[in-house]
């Protein structure tokens, strides 16, 4: 007799409601575990390790061992998997023995989506309630709002898992515009345990860059080190204070390293900008790119450095001048069919 | 077994749904009151009392002999473990249908109506999917003001229908239709109060026999 151990092609089918109930019965499924922890107690018999301690990494090794294959495709080469991984969840049958759905929304299509936007609802005519019995009472609103800046919404996969149905962006977008007329509503905070229900805080934004204190050497001198990139130079630089403006990169004198003026102008211009000229040293060391990316990397890593000689204001100038941020400019690739980056091949008429 | 089902069938109003509802009730509800005389639609003529101002008069001595057969029929139908579907496509009264089906134990849809819900039903659900057995229309317009595709549908499938029809409403594929005002919050809580006692009554009675049959 011909015994239907598992299904490859059916457990990648979308419409599974489509597909017949009889082959992922629960009693079906039951069978297939229990087949499946015997089944890995022989092969861990077979290969000679413990069936007790018989991981599903130690299964995936034996099986590659025993039946190895030279197929591409890592899903159709052999496989021996827990039959949950296997069959996809299914969503259990939604009615009952006499054929009455459980749900009072099932005939919607939506269920889970629609009986949220209810329950919502409800919750709006609820606080309405409240607002006009207050009204009534002749008490002024509760202004005290909820504080939404640290916080977001959930996204529309978030919502797809928490449901378990697929939603349409424009049904995620009425359901977020029901939540905030909800929050926006002056009594508001009385539904404020559901509201959090389906709200996230945000905390990683609000992080602040933290700049590190000056650090000091030996003869008491402080100084602090920053790093730097452009193109493909990088750059570490250490600033002293009460130096003279030397300035030293790979062991070799600025003036000898950067012939040319525009490289040492850019090594100058965060100290310009900060009216330090002549007060500190710098101690470089650069590596990749070109005399100009070697330059602009350095000239980040010792406005960086600086930051922690500075108070915060400047350091705020310092960053609307532009002199803390990373400059993105990257060598594009040459594309296939084109020249260059940009520069087509010469067109010709005929 | 047998008695259990037949013996309703043998009176005209086995469950005395006359009682829910007077005439009385009815006007102070506003369940007499059309649209204008321009929306009015040809197949509601005879169920039209008249037109004052302009505003059509719906006729309530015909409103109450259709109610007592729509209610006695869903009394019917739930009394025999039916499935009853509510459909509203007013935005205004989608809260109030939903909580009245949820409350009867029964099913309600008063969102947007996907095409193949009764006709496709066994791709969009499952095989074994059972349909509604009867299908109230609490308002027998869509959001267009056009008649509702379940209408329809429920005469493809053979689902008997009961609706309440305004007077810009088209009753000709409604089975038991209700000629009544379907606008006024204070019409349609009246309309769902009905449906929600006849339902609860069939239902309860039900339970009685049952368990009388049982102890026999």
């Amino acid at each position: 007799t011909l015994r239907l151990i598992y299904t490859t092609t059916a457990a990648w089918k979308k419409n599974v409601a489509a597909s017949g109930p009889e082959k992922y019965t629960e009693a079906f499924i039951k069978k297939q575990i229990e087949e499946f922890n015997l089944g890995k107690r022989h092969l861990a018999n077979m290969m000679g390790e413990d069936p007790e301690t018989f991981t599903q990494e130690d299964i995936d090794r034996a099986i590659a061992y025993l039946f190895p294959s030279g197929l591409f495709d890592k899903r159709a080469r052999p496989m021996m998997k827990h039959p949950t991984e296997i069959f996809p969840e299914q969503r259990k049958i939604q009615w009952g023995e006499d054929g009455r759905p459980f749900h009072f929304l099932f005939y919607t299509g939506k269920q889970s989506y629609y009986s949220l936007m209810h329950d919502t609802y409800e919750k709006l005519l609820n606080v309405q309630k409240h607002q006009d019995q207050l009204a009534a009472q002749d008490l002024p609103p509760q202004k005290e709002k909820k504080n939404l800046v640290g916080s977001r919404w959930l996204t529309k996969t978030e919502l797809e898992e928490m449901l378990l149905e697929k939603l349409s962006d424009d049904d995620y977008s009425r359901f977020i515009q029901l939540l905030q007329k909800l929050v926006m509503m002056p009594c508001g905070n009385i539904e404020e345990n559901y509201i959090k229900k389906f709200s996230r805080e945000i905390s990683a934004q609000l992080q602040k860059v933290v700049i590190e204190p000056l650090k000091y050497d030996e003869q008491g001198v402080a100084f602090s080190t920053g790093e730097g990139a452009r193109k493909t130079s990088r750059a570490t630089v250490t600033v002293y204070d009460n130096g003279t403006g030397k300035i030293t990169v790979n062991g070799i004198d600025v003036l000898h390293y950067f012939p040319v003026l525009q490289d040492r102008e850019q090594l100058l211009f965060p100290f310009q900008f900060l009216d330090r000229v002549g007060k500190h040293d710098m101690v470089c060391t650069v590596s990749g790119g070109g005399r100009s990316s070697q330059a602009g990397a350095i000239r980040l890593a010792s406005a960086k450095a600086l930051r922690s000689f500075v108070t915060e204001k400047e350091v705020e100038s310092m960053r609307q001048a532009g002199l803390l941020t990373v400059d993105p400019r990257v060598k594009e690739r040459k594309k296939p069919g084109q020249e260059g980056a940009r520069r087509k091949f010469t067109w010709k008429k005929r | 077994g047998d008695g259990l089902l037949s013996e309703p069938l043998a009176h005209p109003d086995f469950f005395n749904v006359k009682e829910l509802f007077s005439m009385k009730d009815l006007f102070n509800a506003r369940v007499h009151l059309g649209h204008k005389k321009g929306c009015r639609h040809r197949f509601m003529e005879p169920y039209i009392f008249g037109c004052r101002l302009d505003q059509d008069i719906i006729d309530l001595d015909q409103t109450m002999d259709h109610l007592q057969l729509a209610l006695n029929f869903t009394a019917h139908i739930a009394y025999r473990k039916g499935i009853i579907l509510f459909i509203s496509r007013n935005r205004q009264f989608c809260h109030l249908v939903e909580s009245t089906a949820r409350e009867c134990g029964e099913y309600a849809h008063t969102r947007y109506w996907q095409g193949g819900l009764l006709t496709n039903a066994h791709i969009q659900f499952g095989s074994g999917v059972r349909l509604p057995d009867l299908i109230i229309f609490l308002s027998s317009l869509n959001n267009v003001f056009e008649p509702h595709v379940a209408i329809r549908d429920a005469a493809k499938m053979n689902i008997p229908t009961v609706g309440v029809v305004d007077t810009n409403c088209n009753p000709c594929l409604i089975t038991y239709p209700i000629p009544g005002n379907d606008d006024s919050p204070s019409a349609m809580e009246l309309y769902c109060k009905l449906f929600k006692m006849t339902i609860i009554r069939a239902k309860d009675y039900r339970k009685q026999r049952e368990v009388f049959h049982k102890l026999q």
